[in-house]
């Protein structure tokens, strides 16, 4: 490149620099103060308060730190950060190794074990700084190697899929995966499942859909009505809640799909509301908010996962002459959703290579161009709302039967927005940025669990920082469906 | 082979046709010249559809084509190179001219390919390089391949010259002559390049304000005291 460098220079303008650092532990401080500082105790006879100024003023002198360290760095002065960062980070992992950590003002061990992993990253990047001087060219570098990383992923896809889909069917026979963590598998599976869902009307059609768990509703609601009313079995409610919940995404479709971008979100996000509020409301239909129970469990094609099975019927342990154990319910849970979102997955990559598929994506970058090359964007559109649709409308159904139970608290904003985050920040369009992205966003909070409350404020942090370093979602690179070798002939993008 | 009487089109208030007379015949080049705001882009949109006319008729083939939908338009055998090229950018080259295959049937697209790439060398070249990338030129050869994949029979291009070096729009000019004589594609075309467009045209309309003001062959407008005027010195 023919960028002339300027010499690296080191300017360090200290009033700047501290009313930059002051500013951040201010803002901590403002945040911290009413979310840490003050905690309810509930007494007999009253809510007590209880102050943890102790936490808030460590958080800030934390943040004051931290942001002085970057901007030393940033100024060019890698040496005083690389020590201080280091003694910190020492000091901090032998006090949690040594199981001194009683004497810190944080009580969270994972949250202790996090800010030293912050401390281990500032290491790093001052090492990093020492080695390569200036900051820009860093960061340069490092957005290089994230974009190589991202085609690296997806040229690795042909073998990355298959291991992955290996490690994910051996995963309920590893050695540490118990009934919490196999129920966790589910729960992040069923997201993947939506994420891909979801993917095909965000991510390929390019419609902001921010009412998804309409149509999750739809096909939970669906399945459990049709299973409590006309005793269907879960295999055949199964694909009837699809059809129903593909059937209220061509109805919801027609209205609104003249409206584009902002329009189209607002109306969507209306529409989702809409769907809740008569979930609430239609008490003799869905029950409202007492909601559904008794939703009956998927048996193993017609054998049950039950000890004693009625009377005449076999169970799923007679019949392979096992003894009953109630994780065997578990694992072939989460069989079927691993079954579910892999056919979710094969559709939408097929679809992708046949003109329908195009015409989505078409029709995502320049709809006047489709229009004056022949495509029809009503129907377009539609069948990518109705397909997205019947995707989440299996993947309620799947929800329904797992929990047993369902009533529209289930089915809130909330689980549209994280919808949505799972396919924005995997990288639109990417199938395995999804994954990625469901791990990080559901798996995480759960491991975060011990924080309580504060979970969610984990899993905002973690849509902040991928904003930040990955503006254009994890894994942002397209890949085109077809190649033409040499020949002339059609082959499959490797 | 498309026959426009008395159009008119309008965005909300604004009247941009206001009864617009144009015939164009099998197998001719036609140009459409007129200063900027003249409502060029506008006929060729609503020849298409979008907006819809507010009164008049178009014609294609005898067959009224003025309250189709868009799509169908197409279909019939109109296709569009719209103003300012719109490829799809993050698509590649092939993927872009298989959209473009869209209305035709699925076995000519090999063929089809075959004779764009054979046109288009540079085509074959980029035809795995995201629409996006390629230059304002290549662009504008991209988008003119992509309709000419839908097989028609009346090709409309909007200011295919815009924005092209000059020896760019020389070759640009070339290509279409090129369709026009060997695939028998008849030709409908916008410019405010007046000067190239009348010479490559059999005939030619003048238009502004919404309307035709003179029409005739592209030598007769070329040699037009009041053509000189307003298009060609100067610009
Ligand atoms: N989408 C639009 N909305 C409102 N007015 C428009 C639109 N497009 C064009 N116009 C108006 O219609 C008239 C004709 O425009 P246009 O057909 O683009 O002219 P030309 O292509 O000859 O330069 C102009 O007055 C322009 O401002
Ligand atoms: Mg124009």
């Amino acid at each position: 490149m023919a960028v002339t460098t300027l010499p690296a220079q080191r300017t360090l303008d200290v009033p700047a620099v501290l009313k930059e650092c002051g500013l951040a532990a201010f803002v901590a401080f403002a945040l911290a103060a009413p979310m840490v500082g003050l905690e309810t105790l509930p007494l007999t006879g009253g809510l007590g308060i209880n102050t943890r100024f102790g936490a808030v003023a460590y958080a800030a002198v934390l943040v004051f730190f931290g942001r002085l360290g970057f901007a030393l760095l940033r100024a060019g002065y890698p040496v005083p950060v690389l020590i201080a960062s280091l003694v910190f980070a020492a000091v901090l992992i032998s006090l949690l190794l040594t199981g001194a950590d009683q004497i810190l003002p944080f009580k969270s061990l994972i949250l202790n074990w996090f800010i030293a992993l912050l401390a281990v990253v500032i290491t790093v990047r001052a090492a990093w700084a020492l080695h390569r001087p200036t900051a820009e060219m860093a960061a340069r570098e490092r957005e290089n190697v994230m974009d190589r990383v991202g085609i690296a992923v997806l040229r690795g896809a042909r073998w990355l899929g298959p291991l992955a889909i290996a490690v994910a069917i051996a995963l309920p026979f590893l050695p540490f995966a118990d009934r919490r963590f196999l129920d966790l598998a589910i729960l992040v599976m069923t997201y993947v499942m939506l994420g891909w869902g979801l993917n095909i009307v965000v991510g390929l059609a390019g419609l902001l859909d921010l009412g998804y768990v309409a149509f999750y509703a739809v096909g939970a609601y669906s399945f459990a009505l049709l299973a409590l009313h006309f005793d269907l079995g879960f295999w055949v409610s199964l694909p009837l809640a699809g059809l129903m919940a593909a059937g209220a995404g061509v109805l919801l479709g027609f209205p609104v799909l003249r409206l584009r971008g902002d329009y189209l979100a607002i109306v969507t996000l209306g529409f989702g509301e809409m769907i809740r509020i008569i979930l609430v409301n239609w008490y003799s239909f869905t029950n409202g908010p007492d909601g559904l129970s008794g939703i009956p469990r998927p048996s193993f094609f017609g054998f049950p996962f039950t000890r004693r099975p009625a009377e005449g019927t076999m169970s799923f342990h007679q019949l392979f002459d096992v003894d009953f154990a109630s994780i065997q319910r578990i694992i072939f849970l989460y069989y079927v959703i691993l079954v579910l979102a892999l056919v979710t997955n094969m559709f939408t990559l097929r679809l992708r290579k046949l003109p329908l598929g195009r015409a989505w994506e078409a029709l995502r970058e320049d709809e006047v161009a489709c229009r004056s090359l022949g495509i029809n964007p009503t129907n377009t559109k539609l069948t990518a709302f109705g397909i997205g649709a019947m995707f989440a409308g299996i993947a309620g159904s799947f929800f329904a039967t797992r929990q047993g139970f369902i009533s529209p608290e289930s089915f809130t904003f909330i689980e549209s927005a994280i919808i949505l985050s799972i396919v924005v920040l995997g990288g639109m369009g990417s199938q395995i940025g999804v994954v990625v992205a469901a791990i990080l966003l559901i798996g995480m909070p759960e491991w975060f669990r011990e924080l309580g409350q504060f979970r969610m404020l984990a899993f905002g942090a973690g849509m902040v920082l991928i904003m930040i370093w990955r503006p254009r979602g994890l894994l942002a690179h397209r890949d085109p469906t077809i190649r033409l070798n040499r020949d002339g002939d059609f082959e499959a993008p490797g | 082979m498309l026959k426009v009487s008395g159009l008119r089109a309008a965005y909300g208030p604004v009247e941009a046709l206001q009864g617009v007379d144009v015939d164009v015949d099998a197998g001719e080049i036609v140009a459409l010249i007129g200063a900027n705001g003249a409502g060029k882009s506008t006929l060729l949109m609503t020849i298409c559809g979008a907006p819809r006319a507010r009164s008049g008729r178009i014609e294609f083939d005898g067959r009224d084509i003025t309250r189709l939908p868009t799509f169908e338009i197409v279909r019939l055998g109109i296709a569009q190179v719209p103003e300012g090229r719109r490829v799809f950018p993050h698509m590649t080259v092939l993927e872009n001219l298989q959209i473009g295959a869209t209305p035709a049937e699925d076995s000519y697209f090999d063929d089809d390919l075959d004779r764009v790439f054979a046109m288009f060398p540079i085509l074959e070249e980029r035809r795995h390089q995201s629409g996006g990338t390629l230059s304002g030129g290549e662009q504008q050869v991209l988008a003119i391949a992509r309709a000419l994949m839908s097989r028609p029979r009346l090709l409309l291009l909007d200011e295919p010259s815009l924005g092209l070096a000059p020896l760019v729009m020389k070759r640009i000019f070339e290509i279409i002559k090129e369709i026009n004589e060997s695939q028998e594609v008849t030709i409908f075309l916008v410019e405010q390049n007046a000067y190239h467009a009348l010479r490559l045209a059999d005939r030619g309309y003048v238009m502004a304000n919404g309307r035709i003001v003179l029409k005739g062959t592209g030598a007769e407008l070329l040699a037009d005291e009041g053509v000189r005027k307003a298009y060609l010195e100067g610009g």
